[in-house]
């Protein structure tokens, strides 16, 4: 039988190229892997090597024509005693029959293309936030702070599951950098909690390996700043994984510490991670604002078939708050929570954010402004539903966070409003960010980078035209 | 695959050398193919040959049990076929369609196989090398007795998460063979113009990981080196690291130019070194073999090979309802 060679495509974007050089002439001997050709592209001169053996019987495109296009045929190799002439035609007939066949299916994948991402996300149904509350009318709850609250949320989960582990720097010995895994050591011992170098990049990807090979890693950063040394392994191997191997393997794995600004660290200390991750398809990004969400939304983290980054915040570890009395409480991972009632305006945050939007609406509140406060707690998947249903009773907006203005949470929170219930809003939309700068030492700057709860007040004066 | 590769090791030399000599010419006819595929379009963007490495990965996973894990780089056509995972499913991942592992959602690059304890198919430098490393923490901390092999390129060794690697690596003890694949190229870039280390294998010392070279085109010394590392770490002595002379006879991927090496270079390992002659040499003159016999198995491997090409061929493109699907995982199954 006789086989037509093809013009090959030897670059992912070639669509066709000049045959520069027949190396072998009619007649020859041909092995699979021998040179025969040399074949210029837009960006090189490559070798063409054969596959197949047999003799080289006729030569169809001579050497120095320009513009061949990729699977044009370009020679036929025959087996022995085989006409060439002969072969050539019953091949490119063969060929053609081939060509007829693949092109059917066509029209009907092109149909099928505009309809997919509309079925996919329907935009504009009307929203249904999820009211429940996050525990029963009635339960006792105790104060706690959050650093209990998170080291209690991770205490239990390894009490649950033996392949619940914790690891990081300093996480174990010297009980946390911010002591959030105080006593974890003494009680679930160095198998369960353990001490890393110094070494993100390297510990990050570990975990991501024990997390395929069946644990369900805790990982520490001392700091989210220093994530940034191990980002690639969270986004293209943890975050991607799933989808590249059609759902035959995930990554259920937590990625925790403090995040965002502390107090006088400067620059390199002091970012807020929560536009970057959210950024990403296939990671879950939480970042409470209360213990009992630091509990619940934790214990939620851990027992997820997936990657979440779960920001916390080293100014808020200290403060105290409600956490209720129950034997599992956990708080569902994508549900925004209303913190304040209100008609007049609504406020989305998260995170630190909360601090300045309700000392904001007890300001407000004192002229007769009632503001509502979203307070998002997870970023990714977002509740946009709560957003939503929100805007369309208040008809104005703003958003608090301490990140960066270009390309921040609030940008895409604004980007869902428009698309969603642009005929809801009565006042353009504000982001009120981080200033646009490196975090600066100096104490009156850092107060002047950071959002500030009378910039929270203007904004909302601004939206309600008061 | 896997069972016989335990019957294998009891069996006569000749056995064991035919199965060699088998599964290395799969390899070697399977990228043919793709080559092909690639050339005619219906194979795109990055497609990374193993041909001239076939003796690396069928050593080792001669000296594997059943279990043991591997992981590798984007170079991981010949890992998968010598784990057993089915030419087709590769095939036709690498064409993008249903039928392939991922889905045709991973392409050449990106393919897994739990079945077969095949983690990955990973596209960026190095990144695989902490990923085995877990999975053998995993493992020790269930306390498995597995083993997991952990593939990397001479270029990757330069990359600064395999050192925070091995230094957790032995700090731990975790049960790893780091397999540094060394076919003496990084793309366009030399070893030696990458690095004044005179030995990859070496720097595991300032670890305190032991290892070895190996001669990579030789498929009995691959397996003898593999046997002796797997023992290792089972033993609970920790990782141990193989530096494999290799060399890779096509460009790095389907475009390169290979302006860096001559092709008289290519040409004299391929005459001299090629660890197919190699093992075909020993079945003749060790009269394990007749040439007839030998064309039959060639025969065999080709039919297989097309099928493998007809199959990706002919599969459907993935729906396009699959473009949502699996970003998220609703349940991810916890056996280890
Ligand atoms: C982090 C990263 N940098 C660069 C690349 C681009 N790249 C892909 S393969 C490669 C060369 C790697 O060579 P080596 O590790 O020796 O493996 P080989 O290709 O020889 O198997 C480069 C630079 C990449 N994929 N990832
Ligand atoms: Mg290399």
């Amino acid at each position: 039988m006789a086989t037509e060679i093809l013009m090959p495509a030897l670059s992912p974007t070639m669509e066709e190229g000049t045959l520069a050089k027949w190396l072998v002439k009619e007649g020859d001997e041909i092995t699979a892997g021998q040179i025969i050709a040399e074949i210029e592209t837009d960006k090189a001169t490559m070798e063409f090597e054969a596959v197949d053996e047999g003799t080289l019987g006729k030569i169809l495109i001579d050497e120095g024509t320009e513009g061949v296009k990729v699977n044009t045929p370009i020679a036929v190799l025959v087996e022995e005693g085989e006409d060439a002439d002969a072969a050539a035609a019953s091949a490119r007939e063969a060929d053609k029959a081939d060509a007829g066949n693949e092109e059917a299916p066509e029209p009907e994948q092109a149909e099928r293309a505009a309809e997919a991402p509309a079925a996919a996300r329907d935009k504009y149904r009307p929203p249904e936030p999820d009211r429940k509350p996050d525990w029963p009318e009635g339960t006792t709850t105790r104060s706690q702070t959050v650093r209990e609250a998170l080291r209690d949320a991770m205490a239990e989960e390894m009490r649950r599951a033996d392949n619940v582990f914790v690891m990081g720097e300093e996480v174990a010995e010297y009980q946390g950098a911010y002591k959030i895994t105080q006593g974890l050591l003494d009680e679930f011992g160095a198998r369960r909690v353990i001490d890393t170098p110094i070494t993100e990049h390297g510990f990050a990807g570990i975990g991501v390996g024990a997390a395929f090979g069946g644990l369900r890693p805790i990982v520490e950063f001392m700091t989210f700043n220093f994530a940034m040394q191990a980002i690639d392994q969270i986004i293209n191997s943890a975050a991607k994984t799933l989808y590249m191997s059609g759902g035959q393997m995930g990554c259920p794995i937590v990625f925790r510490g403090p995040n965002g600004a502390a107090a006088r660290v400067a620059a390199q200390h002091s970012q807020c991670y929560a536009a970057w991750y959210g950024h990403i398809p296939g990671l879950k990004v939480v970042m409470p604002y209360t213990a009992a969400d630091a509990k619940g939304l934790l214990k939620s983290a851990i027992r997820d078939p997936n990657p979440v980054i779960f920001l916390e915040n080293e100014i808020l570890y200290g403060r105290s708050f409600e956490v209720p009395e129950l034997d599992d409480f956990t708080v569902p991972i994508g549900k925004a929570r209303i913190a304040r009632k209100g008609d007049d305006l609504t406020i989305v945050t998260f995170g630190i954010g909360m601090t300045y939007a309700l000392e904001a609406a007890e300001k407000l509140a004192e002229d007769g402004i009632e503001a509502e406060v979203i307070d998002l707690r997870t970023i990714r998947p977002m509740d946009t539903d709560a957003i939503l249903a929100s805007v369309r009773k208040t008809n104005r907006l703003i958003t608090v966070e301490e990140g960066f203005p270009q390309s921040s949470v609030g940008n895409y929170i604004t980007s869902v409003v428009m698309e969603q219930a642009f005929d809801w809003l009565d006042a353009p939309v504000i982001n009120l960010c981080g200033k646009d700068v490196p975090m600066p030492y100096a104490a009156n700057l850092e107060k002047l980078a950071l959002v500030t709860t009378a910039e929270v007040v203007e904004a909302a004066r601004k939206v309600t035209y008061k | 695959m896997a069972a016989r590769r335990k019957s294998a090791k009891s069996n006569t030399s000749g056995d064991e050398l035919l199965q060699y000599y088998r599964d290395m010419l799969l390899i070697r006819r399977f990228e043919e193919k793709a080559g092909q595929l690639y050339g005619m379009g219906l194979i795109g963007g990055f497609c990374h040959l193993y041909i001239g490495q076939e003796a690396v990965v069928v050593g080792l996973e001669a000296a594997a049990d059943e279990g043991d894990k591997r992981v590798t780089s984007y170079r991981d056509h010949g890992h998968m076929l010598a784990c057993g995972m089915d030419p087709k499913g590769v095939m036709a991942e690498l064409t993008g369609r249903e039928g392939g592992y991922s889905l045709g959602k991973g392409g050449s690059m990106h393919m897994f196989s739990k079945e077969r304890h095949f983690y990955g198919g990973h596209g960026i430098v190095g990144a695989q090398v902490p990923i085995g490393a877990g999975l053998a923490f995993a493992d020790k901390y269930l306390g498995n007795d597995r083993v997991t092999f952990t593939y990397f390129g001479d270029g990757a060794a330069n990359q600064g998460q395999v050192y925070e690697t091995y230094n957790m690596a032995m700090l731990w003890a975790l049960p790893v063979i780091f397999v540094i694949e060394n076919n003496k190229y990084a793309m366009g870039t030399s070893v030696q113009r990458a690095t004044k280390s005179p030995s990859l294998w070496e720097r595991g010392a300032s670890f305190g990981i032991p290892g070895e070279e190996v001669d990579g085109m030789d498929v009995l010394a691959v397996k003898a080196a593999g046997e002796k590392a797997v023992a290792h770490c089972r033993a609970g002595k920790g990782p141990y690291i193989l530096e494999v002379m290799t060399y890779r006879y096509r460009g790095h991927s389907m475009s390169d130019p290979a302006k860096y090496r001559t092709r008289e270079e290519v040409q004299k390992i391929r005459e001299e070194r090629d660890a197919i002659e190699h093992v075909r040499d020993l079945l003749l003159t060790g009269k394990h073999a007749t040439e007839d016999e030998l064309k039959a198995i060639d025969k065999e491997i080709k039919g297989i090979v097309n099928d493998s090409a007809d199959f990706a061929r002919e599969s459907p493109e993935p729906s396009l309802d699959e473009l949502w699907t699996h970003v998220y995982a609703a349940e991810v199954p916890q056996e280890a």
